[in-house]
Formats: C-alpha cells, structure tokens, sequence
C-alpha cells in the first residue's frame, strides 16, 4: 500500500527552527521521528498530514543525559539506543528492562519512546514505567518551555494534551533516591510484534513505599493510586496481596477486543500484579535474578 | 520531487523522490534492488528489512527522504563479492522454502552477528523474532544461523 497523499517533507537542524514551523502549520504539520507509527497511519489514510517535519536532524534530541539526578531522553532516542545506553543500564535497568519487550529488533532500532507516549496508545510500553518515575515531558513551542508531569498527559485513547504547536523534545525522569526495585510485566501473545494485552509496571521502596502503574487495562495507561495506598506502610503478605489484587479489579475498565476479552485481562493483571510485586519484594531483600 | 543522494550497497546513488514515496518502493521500484519484499506492508512481518547504517530497519516504515545522506545495504550489497557464511548456512540446512521471507531474515541475521558473533539460541530467537515465515516453521532457519557461527 502507498501513500496516497502529498506532503511537503522538512528536515529542520534545531529546535528554534522545528517549532516556527509547528507554529505556521500547527494541526496540519505531523512530527516524524521513527516514523514505525505515523507512516502506517499515513498509508491507511488515517493521518493525512499537508507537512512532515523530520527531526531527526536535530542533534540535541538524540541525547541521553543523566544530571542532576536527572535521567534526559532525547525525542530522537531510540528502544534500541535504550537498551544500549550505559547510563540506562547503570540508573535505570527497568527502562531497559521495558525497551527490550517493544516489538522486534528491527522496529527498536527506529521507535522512540518519546514518539510512544506521542502516540498514546492504552497499550503503551513505556507509559506505565514512565508514571511510576513520575516522569516530566518537556514540550517547546514558540511561547516557550512547558514542563507536562506524566499523570496529566494521557487525555483518552491516542490522544495527549499536547497542543498543535508545541514539540516534545524529551522526558526528564528523575532517580528516586530511595533504595528501591521495579519490574515491568507485560502480557503479549508471543514475541516479535505484539502489542501488550496487558502490562504493569511496580516500583517498591526500602520504606514500604510502591508505586504501581498499568497500561492496556483501560483507556488510557494510569497509576493505581488506591491499590498505592492500601500498600503503603504494610509488609507484603499473600493476604494483603489478595486483598490489593481485589481493589486493583476496581481500578481497572478493559475492553474485549481482538487481541484478549475483557475477563481474561482482568485476570491476568490479577497474575501479574502478584507476580510482579513478589518480584520486586526479592529484588529488595537482594535476591533476584535481575 | 527532491533530489537525495545516499549509498546502496557500496555505490553512491543520486536519486529524485516525491516525499511519500518509502524506502521499499525506490529500491524496488526506481533502483531495480529486488531482495527487499512487499509482505505486510505495515512493519509487521520482517520481509522489507534492509542495514541503515548498520542497523535492520523496516524500508517499509522509511520515507525514501529519510536516507538522504546515509547507507543502505540490501542482500544484494551483503554478498556482492558471494555469498556471506549465513547465507551458505541457511542454504545448507533447508532453511526456505518459498524464499520470500528469506532476504529479511538474512539482514536481521546479519545484523545480530555483526554486533555478537557468537549468540545463544535465545538471542538468535530473540533477534528473528520480527521476522515472519509461513513455509518451514523457523527451526531450521534458527539452526542455520546457529551453524554459521559455529565455522
């Protein structure tokens, strides 16, 4: 299938350009970084945007920067450049962890996780991991910088609070400096392209402290802020477990549709939130194999 | 139409592209380059693979703009000087039968053991796992690439 539409192609070399053209497109001007979404949607007429703007020659969105404290990556950076990444592996192994479930080889090599989150799908792989860091997105446009916290970003199903003219140019993620462990659980049909059916990302602190965060469960992906606080404070037991696996039901609204009915997600989130947390718990203590 | 200069397989190509055109259709299309299919269309199935600087990408997903300036290597760049000890190897155990998914599967396998030349059986999978064949069931074609590195 071709695309069947014309556009006119830009390749902008810094931010300051990119956005002036954002600013004089705005709803008509599509983003293109890895392209493994947008191109499709273009062939399948379900974008049909008049300018493509390529920021792929942009130098400072490919970086990965870790300051402050703070993990910066780049609107550019790739799963594949993720996983490779030493101070991802160092800081932050969950992100890798995560990247290495995104489809296959040759589609981490393009994807971004900036482009994931732009996307918006429920299923996004990166959108549980990210609420649980309480990641920022940073967003440019010719007024200036907008800082969007994670949790406010999401706004239904393939849809972001992002405005017309404005650029992610990254996500900054900042390292909690509690002791802590994480895991990313994600139910597929097989490996290679699947989407998850389900997927839930745990972080648990020294303190007795989790956050927990799903995707794929709902409209859009979204911490489990009552699960959190039924947690908080208490030793992980099987009772308490089953109790959380209890309010987690409540929190979640999956849909049946072509890849899982709605009862065989909710069961399995049930399975993976225990397995998960059960993980996370041994990580702590030490053990573990990750 | 622009005019994008780029290497295919060695050769340095100068080339006019309308912006929505793909990767895939100028190397099939304009560039008389073959090994890369048409399966999927939707970067599902592994059957457009080709390097971009290196890396596998699907030329499917890719706007024939986006390489302006970079390298392409198809099957046909990989054994321009014969045939590459994967592809001796996949001939050796069977590993097609139609052929069609095999150009794909030769430039993820390319890939894999350019950057780890001897991976385990897990990582073979693990690296193929995007690519899609419908004729003999991907043991021998896992066992082919295992073989190579074995030599």
């Amino acid at each position: 299938m071709s695309i069947l539409h014309d556009f006119e192609y830009f390749k902008p070399a810094d931010v300051k350009t990119a956005i002036e053209l954002l600013d004089q497109f705005g709803n008509s001007a599509k983003i293109l970084a890895g392209g493994t979404d947008l191109v499709v949607q273009m062939k399948e007429n379900v974008q049909t945007p008049d300018s493509i703007i390529d920021i792929k020659g942009i130098a400072e969105l490919h970086e990965i920067l870790f300051e402050d404290n703070t993990l910066f990556i780049g609107a550019c950076v790739t799963f594949s450049e993720l996983i490779e990444s030493e101070v991802i592996q160092k800081y932050f192994p969950l992100i890798k962890e995560m990247s290495l479930t995104v489809a296959s080889v040759t589609v981490r090599n393009r994807a971004t996780m900036v482009g994931n989150i732009c996307s918006a799908v429920p299923s996004a792989d990166s959108a549980p991991i990210l609420l649980v860091y309480d990641a920022d997105v940073i967003a440019r446009s010719v007024s200036g910088e907008r800082i969007i916290p994670i949790r406010d970003w999401f706004a239904g199903p393939k849809k972001t609070v992002l405005q017309p003219e404005e650029l992610v140019t990254g996500i900054a993620i900042p390292l909690p400096q509690k002791k802590h462990a994480g895991c990313y659980e994600k139910l597929g049909r097989y490996s290679g392209e699947d989407l998850a059916q389900a997927g839930v990302s745990i972080l648990a602190f020294e303190d007795l402290h989790y956050k927990i965060a799903f995707c794929a469960v709902g409209p859009v992906p979204k911490r489990a802020y009552n699960v959190e606080k039924f947690l908080n404070g208490k030793t992980i037991s099987d009772d308490i477990i089953e109790e959380a696996k209890q309010l987690l039901k409540k929190e979640i609204s999956p849909i049946s549709d072509i890849r899982a009915t709605e009862e065989y997600r909710t069961h399995m989130m049930g399975v993976m939130f225990e397995r998960g947390l059960k993980k996370v718990i041994t990580q702590l203590q030490g053990g573990g194999d990750v | 139409m622009s005019k994008i200069k780029f290497i295919l397989n060695h050769e340095e190509r100068v080339i006019d592209v309308a912006p929505h055109e793909t990767l895939l259709e100028v190397l099939r299309e304009k560039l008389g380059v073959k090994s890369p299919k048409c399966g999927c269309d939707r970067g599902d199935c592994g059957a457009c693979n080709v390097l971009l600087n290196g890396r596998s990408v699907r030329s499917c997903l890719i706007l024939a703009v986006e390489v302006d300036g970079q390298e392409v290597l198809s099957v046909e760049g990989i054994s321009k000087d014969g045939l590459s000890k994967v592809q001796e190897s996949m001939i050796d155990n069977n590993a097609f039968q139609c052929g069609f998914c095999a150009p794909g599967v030769i430039i993820s396998a390319t890939e894999l053991l350019n950057n780890n030349p001897h991976p385990t059986r897990e990582e073979i999978k693990e690296a193929l796992s995007g690519n899609l064949c419908r004729c003999t069931g991907y043991l021998p074609i896992l066992e082919a690439v295992e073989n190579a590195t074995k030599e």
